[in-house]
């Protein structure tokens, strides 16, 4: 059975400049995968293609295996393949309810996720349904975030960096909710630079350094000296 | 002839022997043959017909203009659609000067420039305080202001008008020894007079803003153009730098009106503060022929003409088609005839462009970015 | 001379001048761009509601209805298959390519209706009048002013509670991370220009009814509009009105003291805020 997506061989340019080469990964229905790896590694650029943001390929990104990789944005938000982008890029213009709607503009298929279950998973946006988004703190905006990309009942779940800029009691919280996100059916794809984070919500991990694929097994079978070489690169020394 | 501006430059500046250098093999070859080229003009009243020399008249004076606006747009980015109010008063300080206060036509054109200029100033101040698109209808509006206040002068004939008195152009400053000479007659000679003024304009205006663009100021000014935010933080006076260029090119477009209208001797508000003429058929040229580029009006006028006089007798349509090219180039030809050009052959008949050349290139120990 | 009258008139033009800028304002809102063939817009949505009169003997507020569909599809296909082609960081490639379009529907309209002044003949209406508050007031300005005040609220309405009012403030916002919602920027922009042609055709049956126009009439119409989107503040509606009314006075009492002067009177009220308002009387506060 093909996987939910896959990406062959998967390159991206920005003008001139190559920033993957050749990546294959994997997410199959029900999991939840980490990508991990340094400023610059390329993460963000792989979940921006699989979104649609970047033009790539045809058959270089595959939704239960269907060729997307030319796809626009907006018809592979359609296809219910949902973006977290990085640095939340909540709308100024809109308040956070209309944030949250805004969500389901593309898409409105039926499912788990709503304006209500959306308060109940983050209560602290029901109070706070009408003011500017970018009046919220960093971690309530990237809740809206969050919720925004849930409103369109995705497939798939593509979280990009949601740590970053965030106080670790924060973060905790916005992974709390992560289990019921899980338990509602998505497959999940997060991107993050906190290594402990990821290693504690994801099925399987896949590391990345400039480009490229340098590790990929299961948070339990991997030690911690591979982690660090296939993050930062084979010359780092342990620092005690 | 020198203009005051810094040129890049050379030793204090670069290291070990470079230097920056505009110029290139094919424009110094393009440069004799221009300035020949410009020689053998000075002689057409001599030679061609009095109806070929207006028509030289009125590309050079549609070069300037397009020259100006191209300065303008291209460069500093300032897209004005409002030139005609330098036109317009450039005109009508002429016949003003020449009317109430009995100058001479030939010392009032340069005055007229100076109107114009004086003019731009209080423009600048009101039109400045928009951006983009914004600043481009603010230029109109405050041409449309300037047609409605001289509709209302009657002295110079309100809004339908007056003429220049004959005696005055046929005594200008020159006319007599033309005719003593040369053994013209008053109106050729005067048209032969208008069309030296037009070459020398012309002539200058290009090279002024040659200058201009390979000078220190003319590198600010393309990094304004660029990002005006970034040159600011890089220490270039923006503001400065585009009123400078707004001054600038209003009183050589005053100067053009003052000439235009001395050939034409009849002057009227709607005429001189024409949309159409000085800024629709300029911007056409500028657009077609190539905008940011000083190769680029040059080969738009040219085009320009050769349209002007084969379809200008089919009214609308003509001008519906010069429209719809004007689209059609901007969607697809975006830097225009000349960018297509220039694309395909590398051609640069006025580089602009630094380029750094005769150093040695120096070759390190050390590998690598981080050493 | 009865100021009040004055007045009164001068508010009511301004309902005239909101409705040409409600259009650009609506546009310029959504994906910064303006379109300076707007007035011209205007005069061929006239010379459309005039052919529909004409040809088919409709009163002219039946053909605006049949106009307005009309002039949406218009104005969405320029928007999806020409100045679409012309967004991005530059300035110069929109006000070129709509210069060039001003140029073309007006030689268009040229050759098509030759020069000669139009009216669009709207029976007793024309004449008729009421008492506003001790003055006369005609009925047709009157309803030109509830007009515009209709169609903003309306805007509004659109703008801050409908989904697809949502859709142009996020594309506004940011186009990329719209595109990420499923909203397709294209279609979007398409849709905005087509309401503003919507807006338009109703400017247009006022215009038509109340003067005459000409093939050449779009670019004072442009001005007009510019200036009262300028002088009311970029970013509001009401502002835009707000902004009508301030040069419908200026121009009513410009034309008492001399009818040579109303035009002129409009411009220097327009440079006035520019000068000690450079951002007009009520802009928004975020831009």
């Amino acid at each position: 059975m093909a996987s939910l997506i896959e990406t062959r061989g998967l390159t991206a340019f920005y003008g001139d400049f190559q920033a993957i080469f050749g990546v294959d990964i994997r997410l199959d229905a029900g999991e939840t995968i980490a990508v991990i790896g340094a400023n610059g590694a390329g993460k963000s650029t792989l979940m921006r293609s699989i979104a649609g943001l970047i033009a790539n390929q045809r058959d270089m990104v595959l939704h239960r295996g269907e060729a997307i990789g030319a796809l626009g944005a907006p018809d592979v938000v359609r296809r219910g393949i949902a973006l977290v982008p990085e640095g939340r890029k909540l709308f100024p213009s809109l308040s956070v309810e209309e944030n949250l709607q805004i969500g389901g503009y593309g898409r409105r298929a039926n499912g788990r996720w709503s304006l209500e279950s959306i308060y109940d998973l983050f209560p602290v946006l029901k109070e706070r349904r009408r003011n500017p988004a970018t009046a919220l703190s960093g971690g309530q905006q990237q809740m809206v975030a969050i919720g925004r990309a849930l409103m369109s009942n995705p497939e798939v779940l593509l979280c990009d960096e949601l740590s970053l800029g965030l106080a670790p009691v924060v973060i905790k919280d916005i992974y709390a909710a992560f289990s019921k996100i899980k338990s509602s059916g998505a497959a999940i794809i997060i991107v993050e630079q906190d290594i402990a984070q990821a290693l504690k919500v994801a099925d399987r991990v896949y590391c990345m350094m400039e480009g490229r694929i340098t590790l990929t097994g299961r948070p339990s079978e991997l030690e911690r000296a591979q982690i660090h070489a296939a993050y930062f690169g084979a010359e780092t020394h342990e620092l005690a | 002839m020198t203009t005051g501006f810094e040129t890049m430059t050379p030793e204090s500046d670069a290291p070990a022997g470079w230097r920056s250098e505009t110029g290139t093999r094919l424009a110094r070859i393009f440069g004799l043959g221009a300035l020949a080229a410009a020689v053998a003009l000075a002689a057409a009243p001599f030679i061609v017909s009095r109806g070929v020399v207006q028509d030289l008249f009125f590309i050079l004076t549609m070069l300037t203009l397009a020259q100006s606006w191209n300065l303008l747009a291209g460069y500093a980015g300032l897209i004005s659609v409002g030139q005609q109010l330098f036109v317009g008063s450039g005109a009508y300080a002429l016949f003003g000067l020449v009317i109430l206060l009995g100058l001479d036509p030939i010392l009032a054109i340069p005055l007229a420039g100076l109107f114009a200029m004086l003019v731009a100033v209080p423009t600048a101040f009101f039109a400045f305080r928009l951006y983009g698109p914004y600043f481009a209808i603010g230029t109109w509006v405050i041409a449309e202001v300037g047609r409605l206040l001289l509709a209302q002068w009657k002295t110079l004939g309100g809004g339908t008008g007056t003429s220049l008195p004959r005696d005055a152009t046929r005594d200008m400053f020159g006319i007599s020894a033309l005719v003593d000479w040369f053994g013209m007659r008053p109106p050729a000679a005067a048209d032969a007079l208008a069309f030296w003024l037009a070459l020398a304009l012309a002539t200058l205006t290009i090279t002024f803003i040659y200058k201009l663009l390979r000078s220190k100021q003319g590198l600010g000014l393309a990094a304004v153009r660029d990002n005006e935010t970034a040159a600011r933080a890089l220490g270039v006076d923006a503001r400065r730098l585009k009123t400078l260029v707004y001054l600038l090119t209003a009183f050589v477009t005053g100067i053009v009106g003052a000439l235009i209208y001395l050939q034409k001797a009849r002057i009227s508000p709607d005429a001189a503060f024409s949309l159409t003429d000085w800024t629709a058929y300029v911007i056409f040229i500028v657009v077609i022929g190539g905008i940011g580029t000083i190769e680029g009006p040059i080969l738009g006028v040219l085009v320009f003409f050769v349209l002007q006089n084969a379809f200008s007798s089919y009214g609308s349509w003509y001008l519906l088609a010069l429209g719809a090219l004007a689209i059609i180039t901007m969607l697809f030809a975006p830097r225009g005839l000349w960018g297509l050009i220039s694309d395909r052959t590398g051609w640069e008949l006025f580089p602009v462009r630094r380029i750094l050349r005769g150093g040695t290139i120096r070759h390190d120990d050390k590998g690598g970015p981080n050493g | 001379m009865n100021w009040l009258d004055t007045l009164l008139q001068g508010i009511l033009l301004g309902g005239l001048y909101a409705l040409f800028a409600a259009g650009l304002s609506l546009v310029f809102g959504i994906m910064r761009l303006v379109n300076l063939a707007h007035g011209d817009l205007i005069v061929l949505a006239a010379f459309l509601i005039l052919l529909i009169v004409s040809s088919l003997g409709l009163d002219p507020f039946v053909a605006a209805l049949i106009a307005a569909p009309l002039m949406f599809g218009i104005g969405w296909l320029m928007q999806y298959h020409l100045l679409n082609r012309t967004l991005g960081k530059d300035v110069l490639p929109p006000l070129l390519v709509t210069f060039g379009l001003s140029i073309v529907i007006q030689n268009g309209l040229l050759e098509a209706f030759t020069a000669d002044s139009r009216r669009i003949s709207a029976g007793t209406l024309e004449t008729a009048s009421m008492q506003v508050g001790g003055v006369n007031a005609g009925l047709m300005p009157l309803m030109t002013f509830a007009s515009a005040v209709i169609v903003i609220l309306a805007l509004n309405q659109l703008i801050y509670r409908t989904a697809l009012g949502r859709a142009f403030r996020a594309t506004s916002d940011d186009v990329v991370t719209a595109s990420l919602m499923g909203i397709r920027p294209n279609s979007i922009f398409a849709i905005a220009t087509g309401l503003a042609m919507m807006v338009v055709t109703i400017a247009a049956l006022y215009l038509g009814m109340r003067a005459n126009f000409d093939p050449t009439a779009g670019p004072a119409r442009l001005i007009y509009a510019f200036e009262a989107v300028i002088i009311g503040g970029l970013g509001s509606l009401w502002g835009t009105l707000a902004g009508g009314v301030i040069l419908g006075v200026a121009q009513t009492v410009g034309a008492a003291i001399n009818p040579e002067w109303q035009i002129l009177a409009g411009h220097i009220a327009f440079l006035l805020v520019l000068l000690f308002r450079p951002r007009g009387l009520f802009p928004r506060a975020v831009d």
